[in-house]
């Protein structure tokens, strides 16, 4: 066992998971409750971080485990069981080459060894692994940051590594006991078998003397042959993407019910990288998605899918989903296909979808709503994220609601919490969406003069809607309507302004440093904006900003005080979204063949499709909000005076 | 010449403001400064002459409101023109009664030492004290009244816009007061507006004092125009056996600069003084650059004299600090995105050669000056730098 994974081996506590946004994975859950270590007393459980709770406000990504990698590629039989896939070789393989104090050149070169038995079944099974095996598996060991965690166990003295790692097994396995005791209990004689199993094959290692790392596989293969129900699951796996859901309902032969469910909803921030997550999360998902194959190497640790093979799927699926609210599958398969984009448009689209949701809930006998309701908007929430990252304007309304929730009064009544709630989720569209708008709009206003020239990039509603409003003022100006490619939504923005009447000039982005200089006021939209007044936009908003700023043009960003996050972010690397990298590459209406054709299978090509981009504080003028024109710096102003008044009362 | 000329500024202003009476008064200014008259015929004969009087006096109701009332003393047929002024303001705001804000406002402002803010408070103060209301609602429209119909008198004072907002959010917001009876919670607010005064005054004392630190023996201080709370923080330096020496721009063209280096010489303090072309000339000699401001805006950049721009360009180009010293009552919920973003304040020039008519002269008497070239900023509320500003401005009217 590894030492680096203690910190987050240590999970929350149950009670206080339940009343916030979507908890992240068990992320360190490594194997089924051990029967010994669950009888001794929890040890403290305190040292967990309020932060794992929520959304974390700083993102760090997580270094790359060795284990992780060694997982997958040194099993020479495919192990696909379900749930323990990526454990056990963690506990055997961890300590195989730590206390060797192998370099990390030689230690590569036996996984590589090691490997290439089993490459051809794991290509196919290991679908998240990034690209072909045989590539990430020499990256894996090649990377430095990799190389990093190796010389952090390399550095530890034998002894010291056994035991910190024999104590943190412990910890792992108490906690599941100790938290959600009744969990599978079909599958809960089985994965103790299979720990013991791995327990045995541990100290045989230990036993055989320390630089057997060839255990490993060999350990890995006698688990899976051992228990006989194991082989059972890897069958159907072994089917593909047709049975999903069979696969999906793993050994138990149930989907585990609601609450329990929600304890696995993937961190909407996970980190793709990490196999082991990405493994727990995809088991979980309803969506079926397919990892998309040549990933850009700095932007592993997001999700990216290839597109078009999840609606047949999920149309399969759809009698059995009989947990999932038609309004909200409704509404997932809308993000899925771009039908609703647009941070106001998604996130009315999503409350609206729980409204329904909460019209039609009844609480089940011996639960209480606001526990029982939670837990099913999270398992909602995972819905979503699985069909698209949620924006962080969807994060604050879900956030919102939730605390809503868990204040409503216990000795309310069903029929009275559930208007309460109807009326709350009308109450933040009104207040905090439309009306906002509207007050952008009157303060935007005030910045446009006769003959301005004003840029805009995208299609940003609130931006439009002050455009419009300016025209029907009678004021002259011009507009000129920046777009990009792919989604070219400028057309839609252009078509719209031109029907007004507005005078219009239609670019695209290469063309932007010619146009700036006429230009008086850029007008954009945020996705977001982050607490150090870093504007979170669709992609080639810093583009613009930053040439607006060399060109000396007053930028102004408007966007409701609900998208304002308290996360600091300053790069559009940790955080962001991958686009259907297909599009890119592919140029529709063009009939000579297209130069790409062919390309994208193409193992040195990597395409790259980013949503959105993180524009500097320094390149925007003003920020216009329901609260008025504020400078960027006041961003953490708005977020600390009125998160609390109007989010969390 | 400039006295005069500043008198002939408020006496143009009435025949356009005031309607049927002011006509009367137009000849006088022809003749009282020809050389000037095509001076400023030409540049605005635009409609937004009526904001040109108020602009005028409330540029000079900041930087030298004493001279004004000099001004308006030595000037014959300027107290009709106030009185003109004030009858249209009463007819649109007062409605009829023989009390009107907007005389009692301007003469508070005539007080040569009172703030201009000070100036609006007492004046809705006075309101107070005149007004019939028998509820605090009644009190509190009439009230609004009043204070849009100052605003309105005069959309370019920073200062009285937002010292009649910070006493409307005194009247509004103070929950004491609706739990008391009427008339205690009248005497209350009137109360709250007399000790304005008091607490403008104050509030330049702590600004000087604070900025005490800043100031170090041998240092070389670059000063901008006439600023009251300016000339307090140098007093003070003084008083503390500072050894400095100060530049004075000239401050054209109200050369209020003259009038800082005239104080300052009475209290033995070093000055020089340069013509505001020569600012970048002596710019390494100088320590820091010290300046007021007419208005503190949301961006937590300044309005100020015209000048202040360059100045701050200059200084920050060479690496030198830039301190503001302004009161809290100046900031303002504003927020210009560029020099032409705000409302126009003119004034006229005197060039001392008649100007041909062809030549068209650049007439406002403020520009703003973006947040990344100041360096502190001196307020009652502390030292502050130009981003607190907004801070501060969201919780005060948020």
């Amino acid at each position: 066992m590894d030492p680096r994974r203690n910190p987050r081996s240590v999970s929350d506590p149950k009670v206080r998971q339940v009343g916030f946004f979507a908890p992240p994975p068990d992320r360190s859950q490594s194997g089924p409750p051990d029967p010994i270590s669950s009888a001794a007393s929890s040890p403290p459980l305190s040292s967990v971080s309020p932060s794992g709770n929520s959304l974390s406000p700083v993102m760090i990504p997580p270094p790359r485990h060795h284990s992780d990698n060694l997982t997958l590629l040194s099993c020479p039989v495919p192990v696909p069981v379900p749930f323990p896939a990526a454990v056990p070789s963690s506990y055997t393989a961890a300590p195989d080459f730590s206390p060797t104090t192998a370099a990390s050149s030689s230690y590569s070169g036996k996984l590589a060894a090691a490997a290439a038995g089993g490459d051809g079944e794991l290509g196919d099974d290991v679908a998240m692994s990034p690209g072909r095996v045989g590539k990430g598996r020499v990256m894996a060991s090649s990377v430095p940051a990799s190389g990093l965690t190796t010389v952090s166990v390399v550095t530890m003295p034998p002894g010291i590594t056994e035991k910190v790692g024999g104590a943190s097994v412990e910890v792992q396995n108490e906690r599941p006991a100790n938290s959600k005791p009744q969990k599978e209990k079909m599958t809960k004689a089985e994965r103790r078998a299979l720990q013991e199993a791995q327990r045995a094959a541990k100290a045989a290692a230990k036993g055989e003397g320390n630089k057997a790392t060839t255990a490993a596989p060999g350990a890995a293969s006698s688990e899976v042959t051992k228990p006989n129900k194991v082989v059972k699951p890897s069958q159907k796996k072994s089917d593909g993407a047709s049975v999903a859901p069979s696969e999906k309902k793993g050994p138990g032969g149930e989907r585990p019910p609601e609450k329990e469910r929600k304890k696995d909803v993937p961190h909407p921030r996970m980190q793709y990288d990490d196999e082991s997550r990405v493994e727990k999360a995809k088991r979980k998902a309803v969506v079926k998605q397919t990892e998309a194959r040549n990933r850009v190497e700095l932007f592993r640790h997001l999700p990216q899918y290839e597109r078009g093979s999840q609606l047949p799927d999920l149309e399969s699926k759809f009698f059995q989903l009989d947990l999932m609210h038609p309004a909200v599958y409704k509404v997932g398969l809308q993000y899925l296909y771009g039908d609703v984009c647009g941070g106001n448009a998604r996130c009315i689209a999503m409350l609206k979808a729980f409204q329904e949701v909460i019209k039609e809930y009844s609480t089940p006998l011996e639960k209480t709503l606001s526990r029982d309701l939670t837990a099913k908007i999270s398992s909602y929430v995972s819905f979503f994220t699985e069909c698209r990252p949620l924006s962080v304007s969807m994060g604050n309304a879900i956030r919102f609601l939730k605390s809503r929730i868990a204040k409503l009064p216990l000795t309310m009544s069903e029929s009275e919490a559930k208007a309460n709630l109807q009326s709350d989720i009308d109450h933040f569209i009104n207040e905090k969406i439309i009306l906002a708008d509207k007050v952008i709009v009157s303060h935007a206003v005030t910045k446009i003069r006769d003959s301005d020239v004003l840029l805009t990039y995208g299609s940003p509603s609130a931006v439009e809607m002050i455009l419009l409003h300016a025209h029907e003022l009678g004021k002259q100006f011009r507009v000129v309507v920046v777009d990009s490619r792919p989604k070219l939504e400028g057309q839609l923005l252009l078509r719209r302004l031109v029907g007004k009447g507005i005078n219009c000039t239609y670019i695209n982005i290469n063309a932007v440093s010619y146009i700036m200089h006429e230009v008086t006021r850029v007008f954009l939209g945020a996705s977001a904006v982050l607490s150090n007044g870093t504007v979170y936009s669709r992609v080639g908003t810093a583009c613009v900003a930053m040439v607006a700023h060399a060109f000396r043009v007053p930028v102004l960003v408007c966007c409701e005080a609900y998208k304002f996050d308290e996360r600091v972010q300053l790069d559009s690397i940790c955080s962001n979204e991958l686009g259907d990298p297909d599009v890119i590459s592919k140029v529709p209406d063009r009939d000579e063949s297209n130069s790409l054709d062919g390309l994208p299978n193409s193992d040195n090509l990597q395409l790259l499709n980013l949503i959105y981009d993180a524009t500097p504080s320094d390149y925007v003028s003003m920020i216009i909000t329901d609260y008025g024109m504020v400078p960027p710096t006041s961003v953490p102003v708005i977020v600390r005076e009125y998160r609390r008044e109007h989010l969390w009362i | 010449m400039w006295r005069r000329s500043a008198s002939f500024i408020l006496d143009r202003g009435n025949d356009v403001v005031s309607k049927p009476d002011s006509i009367t008064l137009s000849p006088p200014p022809t003749y009282q400064s020809s050389s000037m008259a095509d001076t400023l015929q030409n540049p605005n004969p635009n409609p937004k002459i009526s904001a040109y009087y108020q602009t005028r006096a409330a540029h000079h109701g900041v930087v030298t409101s004493d001279w004004l009332a000099q001004a308006q003393e030595a000037a014959g047929p300027d107290s009709p023109g106030s009185d003109g002024r004030s009858n249209s303001a009463a007819d649109s705001g007062g409605g009829g009664r023989p009390f009107s804000v907007i005389d009692e406002f301007n003469n508070w402002r005539q007080q040569p030492d009172l703030a201009e803010a000070v100036a609006a408070i007492r004046a809705l103060a006075a309101v107070i004290r005149a007004s019939e209301a028998t509820t605090m609602m009644e009190l509190e429209i009439e009230l609004k009244k009043a204070s849009d119909s100052l605003k309105l008198g005069d959309t370019t004072s920073i200062s009285l816009t937002a010292g009649c907002d910070l006493f409307m959010r005194y009247v509004t917001r103070t929950s004491a007061l609706e739990y008391e009876e009427f008339n205690s919670a009248k005497s209350r607010l009137i109360e709250r507006a007399e000790k304005f005064g008091e607490i403008s005054y104050k509030a330049r004392r702590i600004i000087a004092m604070l900025s005490q630190d800043f100031i170090f023996d041998g240092c070389t201080i670059l000063v901008h125009g006439f600023s009251r709370v300016v000339l307090e923080v140098l007093k003070t330096a003084v008083q503390n056996k500072k050894v400095f020496r100060v530049f004075c721009t000239e401050g054209r063209p109200d050369r209020s600069g003259l009038r800082l280096s005239n104080e300052l010489a009475k209290l033995d303090v070093p000055v020089k003084l340069l013509i505001d072309s020569a600012v970048a000339y002596t710019m390494d000699e100088v320590d820091m650059v010290l300046v007021g401001a007419d208005g503190v805006v949301e961006s937590g950049g300044i309005i100020n004299l015209m000048g202040t721009y360059q100045i701050a360009l200059v200084a920050h180009c060479m690496s030198k600090p830039v301190y503001v010293a302004a009161e809290s009552y100046k900031f303002a919920r504003l927020y210009p995105l560029g020099q032409k973003d705000m409302a126009p304040a003119l004034r006229p020039i005197d060039f001392g050669v008649p100007i041909p008519s062809k030549v068209d002269v650049e007439t406002s008497a403020r520009d703003y000056t973006p947040p990344q070239y100041l360096t502190l900023l001196f307020t009652d509320l502390g030292v502050l730098t130009p981003s607190v500003v907004s801070d501060e401005l969201i919780q005060l009217y948020l």
